[in-house]
């Protein structure tokens, strides 16, 4: 399991990282989004795969995950969200004020 | 009482535009009132430190890094903050005189206030921590002065100087202080003064004096970084005589004494401080005679006399403590009133030109004769405060002979004659070239005696110079040695203040530098010739501003050399540069560890083909952009199973709720953007970028293999064990983020609405061309808000208010919580909005959206006060049991209203954003 994990953490950064050098503004949000998915699962896993259990205390569950991981995720997608509308608002804010969705100007392709 | 004294000219800083513009009142009178309060304060705590005792005043205020709040009045203290407020008071009164109405405005009070309450807050700072705010403090403030006339240019240049330099040498201090700390193990002045040697005996002791005297040096204006001072004359002539003559020149010179018994007794200190005070009273006594400006003549030799201390205190030598002490009072007073009578003459003459200054006595007897004195002084001409101390100034230096390690004795003695008789010939210059030698040339206004009120300030230092000067058992002998004894930490020497001594030593090097003096004035015009055909003219500040002029052109070349504009650019070599530091870090490290590895099962297995499936088809479908979303949006969704799947329900949660929002809202993104991106990059760079997003999937799926394999070590421990007692809750998850790290989900909430304010400044007046048909050509649906989705989205919002309210309730024992609540929340009114649009739904919400995340980021700081209230530290939280009919038994902590914050941040960011971006349709609709 664990070697399926990093690969898909490495697959998803892979994608990720493609698109965040392509020309446009709509693949590089994109590809900020799959990042941030692919960081968010990489923070996840720093606390090791757990399967059928959940962080709850006095469930009469053993062996809990380690839910520090858990809880700085949870913020993390949350900002994620609002960090992915952010540059989308920017690209938009971008298109009406420079008329185009190209990430840079007049380089070369 | 003693925080109440520092208290006082901020206070009256505070005060004065109010009191000045609402009340009519007099700037300077409310300053010099406050100046004269904290005067008051002094002398009533004064007379048990005229017997040596120490008065120290102490709050905790950071005791985790060692700052306090903690202030000392000894001896040292007394002193400086008779001069600060003493002082301060006669030139506030003679700034009111001086200062044209346009110029006297309330700001300038206030800035000479704050530099007042500064300069006291140093003086009388115990903790050490404390006294470096203080010290930056005096450092921007006296850019505020100096820079006062701001239409200036030569004020602005001397002002930027000034704070370049006392700033760097703050940097420097606060490194030695530091370090000091460090070794002591204490911040606290008396802690300091207790460890005896074993600072001096440290290893780093070399490193914390050199630092120190930078600190000291470049702010008491010393060698090499004595340039700022003749430039700061730029600034109003009562801040030169303020700051440059009697307080921030002499905030060096304090520390020196401060920490005297600390850092002095080396042989390093003998030469480092004693030989920075030479050089810098030779060269300061030197270039004061060949100034033609009024001032700039001053600033030298202010600059000789702060080094004549400075060389005073280098010596080790008790009787030189004393010395040094009874100089820094005698300059302060003459100089101040010179500083002054050098502005009157500016004032009534409007040039402070010597060339062009002559014979003023017969038009201003008064100023004439008093300015007379006080250059006097200067120069050490006997029964004048001046001589006295200058008289043990040749003393220390020749006892030198005695002291075994001084093996450049000799020198001493020469160089303070001969620094002596450039004294002698500047004051000379003062003296003659202004009130005597011809007739003005070419004033701009006839001068006339100043206003009767203007000279009061320069009288009363002038009879102080006399005073001291004549009678100095009497006057100054009580302050003298209370000083002295805090500086030496034991017991003074027998030490005499008589006017004669006899005929010794000491008397013929006064009359050697008298006689020398008056020589090299009468042959000044011999001498100006030579100093001019000096070949070398070195300049400090064009150093200054030549070398930040290089620093910033190589700067900009450095930048042009990586920055071509393009944002691609940046990102292929900042993720090149990661690749490559990653590389090198996992280099020879172990790729797999020995944790124990869970079993694949069929589920994940299938899950996992389909998530890469996913993330691949982003990467290679982007350039249509619908389906590029749609396997984004696969993406997310089997994160968030992946997260159901390992144990985080929290999480899974979290993620299927954020992946719901992204969707909607790169949607709508797509209603503006093109639906395809043209096919524009090249295929080498397709295979550039390719390769190198390979290599860091790779990397980071190796780097993932090889932490994931690692058996566990985490502080997770705590939290599991905790969550219940400490926290009041059984998800651990929520009580991390409504308790033990609520700070941080404090912080993440601001983010968010951060963020959200900055979105909608963004949209504000943003009107975007709407495409009237769709990407293939077809007009858009006329039916825009079907009766279904209308119909359905009202049966849903109850329900998933319900389920937000349920989730939110039991977040802090079951999986839920705030965020995920407000998420349920958001997407519940969101629908609203696309099944009726927002011209309908909004006078339906007729909330203020960015009110509701500020509501929310202030309950969460309100509950966090709350336990200050309750005398916990912030954020602290508490739970009890409550049982409500119906609910039955359940526990209300007071994170529920923290998370009830969280709540509201999240749910007000959501809508802004999406249905601020709807909105942008509307608007866009009507144009």
């Amino acid at each position: 399991m664990e070697a399926l994990v990093s690969i898909l953490i490495g697959v998803m950064t892979a994608s990720a990282v493609y698109l965040l050098l392509r020309t446009h503004t709509f693949p590089v949000i994109l590809g900020l989004s799959l990042l941030g998915y692919a960081v968010n699962v990489f923070l996840f896993a720093s606390g090791r795969l757990q399967l059928d259990s959940a962080p709850l205390v006095e469930h009469g569950l053993k062996q809990l995950p380690d839910p520090l991981p858990q809880a700085l995720v949870l913020t993390a997608i949350v900002i994620g969200f609002g960090m992915t509308a952010f540059l989308v608002v920017l690209a938009l804010r971008a298109l009406g004020a420079l008329g185009g969705d190209r990430v840079d100007e007049g380089e070369e392709s | 009482m003693l925080l109440l004294l520092v208290c006082v000219p901020f206070v009256g800083a505070l005060l004065l535009p109010f009191l000045a513009s609402r009340l009519r009142l007099p700037p300077a009178g409310v300053a010099s009132l406050s100046a004269f309060l904290g005067l008051i304060l002094v002398l009533t705590q004064a007379t048990p430190v005229y017997d040596g005792e120490v008065l120290i005043n102490r709050w905790d205020w950071m005791p985790a890094i060692g700052l306090s709040l903690a202030f000392r009045l000894d001896g040292l203290s007394l002193l400086f903050a008779q001069l600060i407020l003493g002082i301060g008071i006669l030139v506030v009164l003679y700034a009111h005189y001086y200062l044209s109405a346009e110029q006297a405005q309330s700001r300038f009070y206030v800035f000479l206030l704050l530099f007042m309450g500064a300069m006291l807050g140093l003086v009388l700072s115990e903790n050490l921590l404390q006294m470096l705010l203080f010290w930056e403090l005096t450092s921007l403030t006296s850019f505020l002065l100096i820079g006062f006339k701001r239409r200036d240019p030569a004020a602005r240049q001397g002002a930027r100087l000034a704070l370049l330099l006392t700033g760097g040498g703050g940097l420097a201090l606060f490194g030695a202080v530091v370090l000091m700390g460090q070794i002591v193990g204490s911040y606290e002045l008396t802690a300091v003064f207790d460890s005896g040697q074993s600072i001096e005996n440290h290893d780093l002791y070399p490193v914390i004096l050199v630092l120190f005297l930078i600190g000291a040096g470049t702010k008491s204006a010393q060698f090499p970084f004595h340039f700022w001072l003749p430039h700061a004359m730029a600034a109003p002539t009562p801040v030169s005589a303020y700051l440059h003559s009697a307080t921030m020149v002499k905030a060096g010179i304090f520390l020196l004494g401060r920490f005297f018994p600390v850092l002095a007794g080396s042989e390093l200190w003998f030469y480092a401080v004693s030989g920075m005070g030479l050089a810098t009273l030779l060269l300061g006594a030197y270039l004061a005679l060949f100034q033609h400006d009024l001032k700039g003549l001053l600033a030298y030799s202010t600059i000789s006399h702060l080094g004549l201390i400075t060389l005073l205190f280098g010596l080790g030598t008790p009787l030189g403590e004393i010395a040094a002490i009874f100089h820094i009072i005698n300059h302060a007073v003459f100089k101040a009133s010179l500083f002054m009578a050098a502005g009157i003459i500016d004032h009534e003459t409007g040039t402070r030109d010597m060339r062009r200054i002559h014979g003023l006595f017969k038009h201003m007897p008064y100023t004439g004769a008093l300015a007379m004195v006080a250059a006097a002084a200067m120069a050490g001409v006997p029964l004048l405060n001046g001589f006295l101390s200058k008289e043990m100034f040749f003393g220390e230096t020749l006892a030198l002979r005695w002291l075994s390690e001084a093996e450049w004795h000799w020198l001493f003695p020469w160089a303070a004659t001969l620094a002596g008789v450039f004294a002698v010939a500047y004051s000379l210059r003062f003296i003659h070239d202004v009130f005597f030698n011809g007739e003005p040339r070419e004033l701009p206004k006839t001068p006339h005696e100043p206003p009767r009120w203007m000279i009061v300030p320069v009288e009363i230092l002038v009879v102080l110079c006399v005073a001291v000067g004549t009678l100095p058992s009497i006057t100054v002998r009580p302050l003298l040695e209370a000083a002295a004894g805090a500086v030496l930490q034991m017991p003074l020497p027998d030490f005499s203040l008589a006017i004669w001594h006899g005929f010794n030593q000491p008397f013929f090097m006064s009359l050697a530098a008298m006689g020398g003096g008056v020589a090299l004035y009468a042959g000044r015009h011999w001498v100006f010739a030579v100093h001019d055909r000096l070949p070398v003219k070195l300049s400090g500040k064009r150093l200054t501003e030549g070398l930040i002029a290089y620093l910033f052109d190589f700067a900009h070349r450095l930048d042009h050399a990586l920055d071509n504009r393009s944002l691609r650019r940046y990102s292929f070599l900042l993720l090149l540069t990661v690749l490559v530091l990653g590389a090198l870090g996992l280099w020879g490290a172990p790729l797999a560890g020995s944790g124990a590895r869970t079993p694949l099962d069929s589920g994940a297995l299938l899950g996992g083909l389909l998530l890469g499936a996913g993330a691949l088809a982003t990467a290679v479908k982007h350039r249509s952009r619908l389906i590029a979303v749609l396997m984004l949006g696969l993406v997310g969704l089997i994160t968030s199973l992946l997260f159901a799947h390992f144990s985080a329900p929290d999480l899974a949660l979290t993620q299927v709720l954020v992946e719901i929002v992204t969707v909607i809202l790169v949607l709508l993104a797509m209603y503006y953007l093109p639906e395809a991106t043209p096919h524009e990059s090249s295929l080498a760079r397709r295979v550039r970028d390719g390769v190198l997003a390979a290599a860091a999937g790779i990397g980071i799926a190796v780097l993932s293999y090889a932490m994931l394999t690692l058996p566990p070590d985490s502080i997770s421990s705590f939290y599991l064990a905790e969550s219940k007692p400490a926290g009041g809750g059984t998800n651990v998850v929520n009580v991390i983020l409504v308790d033990f790290r609520g700070f941080d989900t404090l912080g993440e909430i601001t983010v968010l609405g951060i963020a959200a304010v900055g979105i909608m400044a963004m949209l504000r007046g943003l009107v975007l061309a709407v495409p009237e048909r769709d990407w293939l050509g077809r007009p858009w649906s006329s039916d825009r808000h079907p009766l279904v989705l209308v119909t359905v989205s009202k049966l849903l919002l109850p329900i998933a208010l319900l389920v937000s309210a349920f989730l939110f309730l039991r977040g802090h024992n079951e999986p839920g919580g705030g965020f995920i609540a407000g998420l349920v929340t958001g997407v519940g009114l969101i629908l609203q909005y696309i099944a009726e649009g927002s011209e309908a739904t909004r006078p339906r919400l007729p909330w203020d959206k960015l009110g509701i995340v500020g509501a929310g980021v202030i309950i969460a700081v309100l509950t966090g006060i709350g336990s200050w209230a309750l005398g916990y530290p912030f954020l602290t939280s508490t739970y009890t049991y409550v049982t409500l009919p119906l609910i039955g038994k359940f526990e209300l902590a007071s994170a529920l209203f923290f998370d009830l914050g969280v709540y509201l941040a999240v749910v007000g960011t959501v809508l802004m954003i999406l249905a601020g971006l709807g909105g942008l349709t509307r608007r866009a609709d009507s144009v």
